[in-house]
């Protein structure tokens, strides 16, 4: 492990080697727009809205899965970032079916508060209103496709938190879509323990508890920190013993 | 002159105009600010010509809405998207997922008190269009006004700028849908 310097927006920050660029920014106060990426998950890079630029590069790169490098020149908020970022947003807009008036997370949307952020006034593109599929075979829990953006969030701490690796993504394209067990009813899977991490650590109304009513849910995503504080410093073993 | 205003309602619940209601005694300030021109809530049949400010409820659902927003287009100089169906398509295009066949049998049949029938054979009716729009697609939109509905304090802010001559620049504060 290595501690490298780099400029972000032209400040001198100081990170290590094996942090992302996210991690760093986000050390020194600095704010990259972020979707997919929870504290405590792996990152895949897949939403793309913490795209930054880095000097000498053409290209642009995911803050959560790109590593720092010495003297590197990272921008977060350069006015084709921006651009790119309300694009983002219209695009998932456009690829669901986002009625926040009558959304259990109304109010309380990480999608809803990042239209804000990006100063969303309307999408530009064709809504494309998709067809699809809602569930609520399971007992407690529904998964309204409708809202999904496939953030892969609830795919990541079923399989790397809890362990049962229920959620999968099916199809290509514009048929992705998030699945249980071997595309089943959720209600049917063997595999899900019913914990409702996944529900928890939605950003949107696609997994919602039932019961709940427009605006009525908001989710909370603190104890994904315990868990996983837990884990690292293995809190589980006996005080007593010699283990770290 | 006091600038022309006028205000539509297409394919909405009225929500939107009931929520412009909602402005109270600031419609006072505003009658005195502003000629209304053409409005659910005003006895006027045909959509006048040289509206300065036109405020949209609702998506474009059907053939006399489509017919409607190019009215209003052509005689307007700041045509405005009032609320969230006109601006997403809200509600009013949650039935964009089904064939317009399952969309008449829900509403006209299943859901019917008395007389379940599907209305077809009257001309007088406006034909639903395949998909309920937000008014965007169709023709071009100078400002958006969020909210379902928006809040009496956005509207007051919108149209009082617009009454000024500007554009309004809505703050995070006024950018909210749902």
């Amino acid at each position: 492990m290595a501690i490298l310097t780099l400029t972000i927006n032209g400040e001198h920050v100081s990170g290590k080697d094996d942090e992302s660029l996210l991690a760093i920014a986000q050390q020194h106060g600095i704010r990259i727009p972020t979707l997919c990426h929870l504290d405590g998950l792996s990152d895949v890079g897949a939403c793309r809205l913490c795209l930054v630029e880095i000097e000498g590069s053409p290209k642009l790169f995911p803050a959560c899965t790109t590593r720092p490098q010495e003297g590197m020149a990272v921008s977060t908020d350069t006015e084709r970032l921006r651009r790119y970022r309300r694009i983002i947003i219209e695009f998932l807009a456009s690829e669901g079916n986002h009625q926040c008036a009558v959304c259990v997370v109304n109010n309380h949307c990480e999608l809803q508060n990042l239209s804000y952020e990006t100063r969303l006034t309307h999408v530009s593109v064709p809504y494309l209103y998709p067809k699809k599929e809602l569930d609520a075979s399971h007992e407690n829990f529904i998964i309204d496709r409708n809202r999904c953006i496939l953030c892969t969030r609830c795919v990541r701490v079923c399989h790397e938190v809890e362990g049962a690796h229920t959620w999968d993504i099916a199809g290509r394209g514009i048929a992705c879509e998030i699945i249980s067990d071997l595309n089943q009813p959720w209600g049917t899977s063997e595999s899900c323990t019913s914990c409702g991490k996944c529900v928890l650590v939605c950003p949107t109304g696609a997994l919602i508890e039932k019961g709940e009513a427009v605006a009525e849910m908001e989710k909370k995503t603190d104890f994904l920190r315990y868990i996983v504080n837990a884990r690292r410093k293995r809190e589980w073993v006996n005080v007593d013993s010699d283990e770290e | 002159m006091k600038p022309k205003v006028a205000t539509a309602w297409l394919g909405g619940c009225s929500g939107c105009h009931m929520s412009f209601l909602d402005m109270d005694e600031r419609l006072i300030e505003l009658a005195d600010k502003m000629d209304l021109v053409y409005s659910p809530i005003a006895d006027v049949k045909k959509f006048p010509e040289n509206v300065d400010v036109t405020l949209v409820e609702g998506a474009i659902a059907n053939t006399e809405h489509e017919e409607m927003a190019h009215i209003i287009r052509r005689n307007s100089r700041f045509v405005v998207s009032f609320g969230d169906c006109a601006v997403t398509g809200n509600v009013t295009a949650m039935r964009n997922g089904l064939t317009l066949d399952e969309v008449l049998e829900r509403s006209y049949v299943q859901l019917a008190d008395v007389t379940p029938q599907i209305p077809r054979d009257y001309p007088t009716i406006a034909e639903l269009m395949k998909q309920a729009r937000p008014l965007h697609e169709l023709v071009r939109v100078d400002a958006f006004i969020h909210g379902c509905p928006p809040t009496a304090d956005q509207i007051w802010f919108a149209v009082s700028q617009l009454l000024e001559g500007k554009l309004p620049a809505l703050s995070n504060v006024y950018l909210r849908y749902g």
